[in-house]
């Protein structure tokens, strides 16, 4: 506060000179040319923010997404990072370190109701926070799962790992299906470790050893990793999932098609589900591996960069657009998770009673922020050809001794990433 | 003669200044750049400084180890066999991973391996994922140079006739080249496409149905020879042109006196067309090589590498590791060793193929 009052006295003495002394904070948003009302969204905070007080200006740029994490590693080189940056959480602790982002200075009494995903923390400070969080879900169709005696899990009560293989059995006996899951192997990237390390983690393993995340030893190529590996293999093996080479077009629509029986898809595609099936749309919390359900957490945050002159307007700007308003508007434009349950009461599809209010819950229950290093990025490639090349066949063991290999090495490159 | 190449050539170097200066700055300083860096621990961003590692990228990448494994035997001494009378082997990850016995193979992983009566020879490397970059990589050249050379020979002579109306077929065949690589690689995932893709829904048509749908980039067996395939294909047109400007420089003249003298279409080809081709041959040959050991937007596009690394390829690893995984050192390292190989293969073309 105190900050922000100093640099408030400033603007007033600088505003004294001129007529109109507003200083320019520039933002960089990655959702350029975004399907749906983002853009749009992004623009009406700014102009809000801009009108609802004379010490700053914010100006937008926008970027595609796939351009926009170069953009800001060119940027950065080039020591011209923009006052504010969006990022996305996993990716964060990686430019903290890296030195691109500077600690919010937030007052965290302001992010009281927060989901746990919208946050993001590096070495003990906040760095980021989100306007919305993102969750995953297991699709189905009541119709398809009470016909053939397959119970509805429930929160409290998720699938268990053998009721799950049972029910993909099932399903797969009926030959009503071109494969009984879709998990979205279609989707390379980032989806594999958002979407499938949660089930590493719930039978016991993880990416890395989060104690000090010095090493992936016995995390990652533990038994509980290994048992993973093996299951995971068997799903292609046995013809319960379309493997690698699926096509990106049946992830899209397979589904609703009904080419598949179950999607672990996420909230951003719930809502043609909801539109075709009606009542019949079920979203069903992630099966217990052992270790207890665990989805993914953690979307696209803002942060103020490390060269910003200016991080008190940044970080007011930040404050500004965490306004429940705000939460709720990006939530029925964009179909995400509002960050608060406050916020979630004003929305169109989270409120009670919603078409996903379950999503709430889920993110609220089960999200897990993947492993908060910056050494994830590296790590996060690493999981996802460890993953790809199991599904296509390889050796189990022998992969992921490989994988660790290569976490190690990596975080012994960079004198282990400076945790504290 | 310093100052006389200087004084007498200022025009000359006038107008060269241009282009020098941009290959200068993003071709020959890069390159120099990726030795330096080849050998430090450079990352994309880190807070740490780089440190000089001496050649520990290049033994990263180059390392490998012939192992020899000795089968299980029970305590009578007899060779353990599972239930399908396969002998059973130990596990390589006893030796190469926290075993003190053998610091050799520490961190190394099987690479291929065949057998040896009881005993299995492994050979061991220690980076099996470049290793495999490397010899896809080579297989790529080796089949696509000849058949894309060939196969663009065979379209020059084709459109290389007073026919009405030959442009169309010319810009048909030149068509692919214009198009955006990473537009044609998406385009032919679909034509990949496992199931109902095109060219499966062709076969399928073709052979009356009797065809079973293939999962082209999703098998190890198919994957790469798909990329090849497809590749040929979309630079053939470029190779086609370049082919008949060398048969359109040769002179009718010798076609005419060949047409007296009686010669078949063979012995023309033979004894005028292809003389005549020398130069334009060697051109191909080397421009060929060095566009396919650059493969990169196929794999990027369409397969990632994968499945099972069977379409790994260098260019491919050095941008993966250089950018995905934020390893500038690595990186570097690949494209001196790649730049290494491309220069002697060029080197060894020009020798076999000099004027004698």
């Amino acid at each position: 506060m105190k900050h922000l009052r100093n640099a408030t006295a400033l603007a007033v003495i600088a505003c004294a000179g001129t007529a109109q002394a507003q200083t320019e904070l520039s933002l960089w948003y990655h959702g350029a040319g975004s399907a749906n009302a983002e853009e749009a969204l992004v623009n009406q905070v700014v102009d809000e923010f801009n009108a609802s007080q004379s010490d700053w200006t914010v100006v937008l740029e926008t970027f595609p997404q796939l351009a926009y994490n170069d953009a800001v590693g060119a940027a950065a080189l080039a020591g011209e990072l923009p006052d504010i940056l969006d990022v996305d959480g996993p990716v964060m602790p990686n430019w903290a370190w890296a030195e691109y982002m500077q600690p919010l200075g937030i007052d965290e009494a302001k992010l009281d109701g927060f989901l746990p995903g919208a946050i993001g923390r590096w070495n003990g400070e906040v760095y980021s926070v989100g306007l919305w969080d993102a969750a995953v879900a297991m699709m189905a169709r009541k119709s398809v799962l009470e016909e053939n005696g397959i119970r509805i899990p429930t929160l409290e009560e998720p699938w268990t790992r053998e009721e799950f293989d049972g029910a993909l059995q099932t399903l797969k006996d009926t030959g009503n299906f071109e494969y009984p899951l879709d998990l979205g192997m279609a989707w390379t990237g980032e989806w594999y470790p958002y979407a499938f390390s949660p089930f590493l983690q719930s039978f016991g393993g993880d990416i890395v050893d989060r104690d000090g995340y010095q090493t992936a030893e016995g995390a990652l190529n533990g038994d509980a990793a290994i048992e993973f590996g093996e299951w995971w293999q068997g799903l292609f093996e046995n013809d319960m999932a379309p493997g690698t080479s699926q096509d990106a077009a049946d992830r899209e629509t397979g589904f609703v098609e009904g080419k598949y029986a179950l999607s672990w898809n996420g909230n951003w595609a719930a809502l043609p589900v909801v539109e075709k099936f009606g009542d019949d749309a079920l979203f069903l919390p992630a099966p217990d591996f052992g270790n207890g359900p665990v989805i993914g957490g953690a979307s696209w945050q803002f942060g103020v960069s490390a060269t910003s002159e200016h991080p008190d307007g940044a970080r007011q700007f930040i404050e500004f657009a965490i306004q429940p308003k705000y939460l709720s508007a990006f939530s029925d434009g964009t179909g995400l998770i509002p960050s608060t349950a406050d916020a979630a009461t004003d929305t169109k599809n989270y409120n009670e009673g919603g078409a996903l209010e379950v999503f709430y819950e889920l993110s609220e229950n089960q999200a897990k922020l993947r492993p908060v290093t910056p050494g994830y990025i590296v790590q996060a490639k690493v999981f996802e050809k460890a993953l790809a090349d199991i599904a296509n066949g390889a050796d189990v063991v022998d992969t992921l001794d490989a994988a660790v290999d290569e976490i190690n090495e990596d975080i012994e490159n960079n004198q282990g990433y400076g945790h504290n | 003669m310093a100052s006389k190449l200087t004084r007498a050539n200022r025009t000359g170097w006038l107008m060269a200044f241009p282009g020098v200066a941009l290959m200068t700055l993003f071709i020959i300083v890069p390159f120099f750049l990726a030795f330096a860096f080849s050998l430090t621990n450079q990352r994309l961003a880190s807070p740490n400084a780089a440190e000089y590692v001496g050649f520990e990228n290049y033994s990263d990448l180059l390392g490998v180890a012939v192992f020899t494994l000795e089968p299980e035997r029970d305590d009578s001494g007899a060779v353990v066999r599972d239930g399908d009378g396969e002998i059973e082997y130990p596990r390589l990850r006893n030796f190469t991973r926290n075993n003190p016995d053998y610091p050799n193979l520490a961190g190394k992983r099987e690479w291929f391996s065949w057998q040896s009566g009881e005993n299995r020879v492994v050979v061991l490397a220690s980076d099996v994922v470049f290793m495999k970059a490397l010899v896809n990589t080579f297989t790529f050249v080796l089949f696509v140079a000849p058949i894309q050379a060939g196969l663009a020979l065979c379209l020059a002579l084709l459109i290389n006739q007073k026919l009405y109306g030959i442009n169309i077929f010319r810009t048909i065949y030149f068509m692919p080249v214009v198009v955006s690589i990473v537009v044609v690689s998406l385009l032919w995932r679909f034509i990949y496409s496992p199931g109902d893709g095109l060219l499966n829904n062709v076969l399928g048509w073709l052979t009356f149905g009797a065809f079973e749908g293939i999962d082209w980039l999703g098998r190890t067996d198919t994957a790469l020879p798909s990329i090849m395939a497809m590749s040929i294909w979309q630079g053939v047109g470029f190779q086609m042109v370049i082919w008949l400007a060398g048969l359109q420089n040769i002179s009718p003249t010798l076609y005419e006196a060949g047409e007296i003298e009686g010669a078949s279409k063979w012995q023309t080809f033979r004894y005028i067309t292809w003389p005549g081709l020398r130069n334009t041959a060697v051109l191909i040959l080397i421009v060929i090589t060095m566009q396919a050991f650059a493969l990169f937007a196929q794999i990027d596009v369409m397969t990632q590498g994968g499945p099972l690394d069977s379409t790994q390829v260098l260019v491919f690893q050095a941008v993966e590791r250089g950018y995905g995984k934020q390893d500038i050192s690595g990186g570097s390292t690949i494209s001196v060793i790649l730049f290494v190989i491309v220069l002697s293969i060029s080197l060894v073309q020009r020798y076999l193929t000099r004027e004698k």
